[in-house]
């Protein structure tokens, strides 16, 4: 189970975008009557609209007829549900035992320097959030990043600064 | 390493997580860019064209990113490191003029990685590609599969009680036995559930051989649904694993449209569909009855057995459960025969197993062995032994529920039973090499914050008790242990394996358990010497360089990321404690051990 995380986020002007429930009942639509559709249907919504706010999670167990109590208990448990805003780009640690013994706890050292932010925080700017996780399986090449869905392998602590900053100087989006 | 035949040139690059990761898609990319530009690719000559194929993982990821040369009428050409400015080079001298790229060939220490292994299970991933359903028809794919179906569905559960197979997800049940207790259970629907929810840290097979092969692992699924009797089924994957399920996705969707799955699979009356799930990031959720929960759509939390999945399992229909590489196995068992399986490993442990070698060693990777292989084999003639020429200390089997075993143990053979007498587990199959920079009390507590997290809450010795058993090795690790500590440590581990719900809670004591068994010293050392022998736990280091053992070679200076290092060619290093931010950067690198 993941760390315990607070599910009340700050009361948020919502943009139009984000209350237009247009995608949300079309995915929730598309498993009616379908057995144990609650993971994927917050995954699928949390892929559409980002993370899972209030009024969306509202939203869906109104859809799938299940109270929101029920949603939340499966939110807070599963470490990939997210009710906070997230950054840009995901930077996510691998804090497996390779990874662990080759020094990656420094490597979420670097990440707070640059940026300022724990694991599950996202900084200021909206750029990165900080994700520690269990195992990437790549442990061949440890220690390992991800950063959204590239890997990268056999880090120095110092390299590993490099790339964070290549991505923060939009260097990585070219 | 099997023979392959090409009828024209084909280069094939290693495409698995450390294959992209290393730069596989420049590769490819360089490869098929340069063939055009040369027009290799319609050369008018059959053997001459030349064409990229991608591969999964072959194991040895330290190497990445690696390529096979085949020529027509010859053996292939192994690069290792290859980055794309290489690839003019080595489409100009090997493919163009035929003369091989010495330098950047694979040696024979490459050679050795493979030496003592035994590639079934792995055989294809590396060769084959993993898109490609053909590709995997071609290297026999599927064969298993209309083999089983001319035989009866008890004819296969009895080739596979012959053959010893046990569950590779780390327990080592009986596979065929399992089998017999969800057939028996009475019911017209029943369920086939592939656990692929691998979350043991230093684990990675399972996601190599869905990425490597993922129709290997449908066919297994095939044959083990028709012996049951199972309409339904499911491949529960990790989330952590993108290319894992892009790659399963495209290979069920492959595998219905050629009639492998659906309701007549092959024409023969036998009705099969597969589905695949997504986990959603939950160690626990690999417990087999915390994955039914899952599937159904809960939070997932397991349930006391019995009943057991076999009876009572996903929406209270009989449920099989097995894990990827146990399916995995199951084409070459009915392919080769049970006769020949069992004739490979050990009494009671048949057949190979497939470890995820990492940590402190030379060749990280995924290997795969006859069951019965010592530790020391396993470390020093497949790994290539302890990088940096530093001292092996210990290694760690099975992973958060596994144990460490010592210098002592290096002649262990590694099946089942033998580890579980030695303290350790197979668990899935990961192996992390220690050396003597790394300090077993903090392995300890790296591993017990991993359970603790992950722990699901639902009974009180698993949530409450790794809560005070981290608690007490954070003092420990932080120089703040007590007289009595390892005592409490001691009796705590004993209550939780005895009184938890489930496997998480069973085995996440065990760590803890070998730890002080073989390394009560390096304990005692930090609770009564606020000393860590290992130099790893910060706040039990001094950061003073010892000028006995500095060489003044200023190495430390250069690798301090905050400038704490004062040094001058000729001089001692000196570190000022008010700049040093405790980063152990100076103690990683220097290479005579003169911090403290």
């Amino acid at each position: 189970m993941a760390e315990v995380k607070a599910v009340v986020e700050e009361v948020q002007e919502r943009t139009p975008e984000e209350l237009d429930w247009t995608k949300c009942d079309a995915i929730c639509a598309q498993y009616a009557g379908f057995k144990g559709a609650t993971i994927p249907v917050l995954q699928k919504v949390q892929d559409a609209y980002g993370y899972l706010y209030k009024e969306l999670v509202e939203r869906v167990s109104e859809n799938l007829n299940l109270s929101s109590h029920t949603l939340y208990g499966v939110i807070t448990f599963y470490a990939q549900f997210y009710t906070k805003p997230r950054g840009k780009h995901v930077i996510r640690v691998c804090r497996g035992t390779a990874c662990h013994v080759k020094g990656s706890g420094r490597i979420s050292e670097v990440v707070f320097e640059e940026f300022g932010i724990r694991n599950g925080e996202t900084d200021e700017n909206k750029l990165f959030t900080l994700e520690e996780v269990s195992c990437i399986g790549a442990c061949g090449m440890a220690p390992v990043i991800m950063v959204d869905d590239k890997t990268h392998g056999n880090l120095t602590p110092e390299e590993s600064r490099k790339i964070f900053r290549d991505y923060a100087s939009g260097k990585m989006d070219e | 390493m099997s023979e392959y035949k090409v009828e024209q040139i084909e280069v094939h690059v290693c495409m698995g997580t450390a294959g992209v990761a290393s730069g596989g898609d420049a590769v490819m990319a360089a490869l098929t860019g340069e063939f055009e530009k040369r027009g290799l690719t319609n050369t008018g000559v059959k053997e001459r064209n030349c064409k990229t194929k991608q591969t999964g993982c072959r194991g040895l990821c330290a190497r990445d990113v690696l390529i096979d040369v085949y020529i027509p009428g010859q053996g292939p050409i192994t690069y290792e490191h290859v980055t794309a400015e290489m690839v003019p080079t080595i489409v100009e001298e090997h493919i163009v003029g035929g003369e091989i790229v010495a330098k950047w060939a694979a040696k024979k220490d490459y050679f050795e990685f493979y030496d003592k292994q035994k590639r079934y299970v792995l055989n294809d991933c590396g060769k084959v590609d993993p898109d490609s359903l053909e590709d995997y028809i071609a290297h026999g794919g599927y064969d298993a599969l209309k083999k089983s179906l001319k035989m009866t569905s008890e004819e296969v559960i009895d080739e596979v009680k012959k053959s010893g197979l046990r569950g590779r997800g780390g327990g080592g049940f009986p596979t065929g036995l399992k089998w017999t207790f969800c057939r028996n259970s009475p019911g017209d629907l029943k369920y086939l559930i592939c656990n692929a929810d691998e979350g043991d840290p230093g684990a990675f097979m399972d996601r190599s051989i869905i990425e490597g092969n993922p129709h290997a692992v449908i066919e297994g699924m095939l044959i083990a649904a028709y012996a049951i009797g199972c309409k339904e089924g499911y491949i529960y994957c990790r989330a952590e694993y993108p290319l894992a399920i892009k790659r399963v996705k495209k290979a069920l969707v492959d595998a219905e449209k050629a009639g492998y799955l659906g309701d007549n699979v092959l024409g023969s009356g036998f009705e099969f569909h597969l589905k695949l799930k997504e986990g959603a990031g939950a160690f626990v959720c690999g417990e087999e009855t915390a994955l039914i929960a899952s599937i159904e759509g809960e939070r997932g939390m397991p349930r006391s057995r019995p009943p057991f999945p076999a009876v009572k399992g996903l929406w209270q229909k009989p449920s099989n459960v097995n894990n990827v590489e146990t399916f995995a196995n199951l084409p070459v068992i009915i392919l080769n025969g049970a006769e020949w399986y069992a004739n490979i490993g050990t009494e009671k442990s048949k057949g190979t197993k497939i470890f995820a070698l990492s940590g402190k060693v030379k060749s990280t990777g995924l290997i795969e062995v006859p069951m019965g292989i010592s530790v020391r084999e396993l470390i020093f003639e497949v790994g290539g032994g302890i990088p940096k020429k530093r001292k092996f200390k210990a290694v760690q089997l099975g992973g958060p529920s596994g144990g460490c075993l010592t210098e002592a143990h290096l002649d262990t053979r590694i099946d089942y039973d033998s580890l579980i007498a030695a303290g350790a587990m197979m668990g899935s199959g990961g192996v992390v090499v220690l050396d003597e920079t790394n300090c077993m009390v903090n392995v300890a507590q790296f591993f017990l914050t991993f359970t603790q997290r992950e722990s699901c809450g639902k009974c009180i010795p698993c949530r409450v008790g790794t809560k005070t058993m981290l608690d007490i090795l954070d003092r420990i690790t932080s120089g703040k242990g007590r007289e009595g500590d390892i005592e409490r440590l001691e009796s705590l581990a004993t209550d939780i394996k005895i009184s938890s719900l489930c496997g998480l809670g069973q085995t996440a004591p065990n760590p803890i358990l070998t730890t002080i068994r073989y390394f009560r010293d390096e304990y005692e050392a930090h609770i009564f010497k606020q000393k860590c022998p290992a130099r790893e736990c910060p706040e039990l280091i001094e950061f003073v360089v010892v000028d006995e053992r500095c060489k003044k070679c200023g190495i430390c200076k250069k690798v301090c990321p905050v400038d704490a290092i004062t040094w001058e060619k000729g001089q001692f290093a000196f570190i000022d404690k008010s700049k040093c931010v405790k980063c152990r950067e100076c103690i990683v690198n220097c290479p005579f051990n003169s911090i403290d």
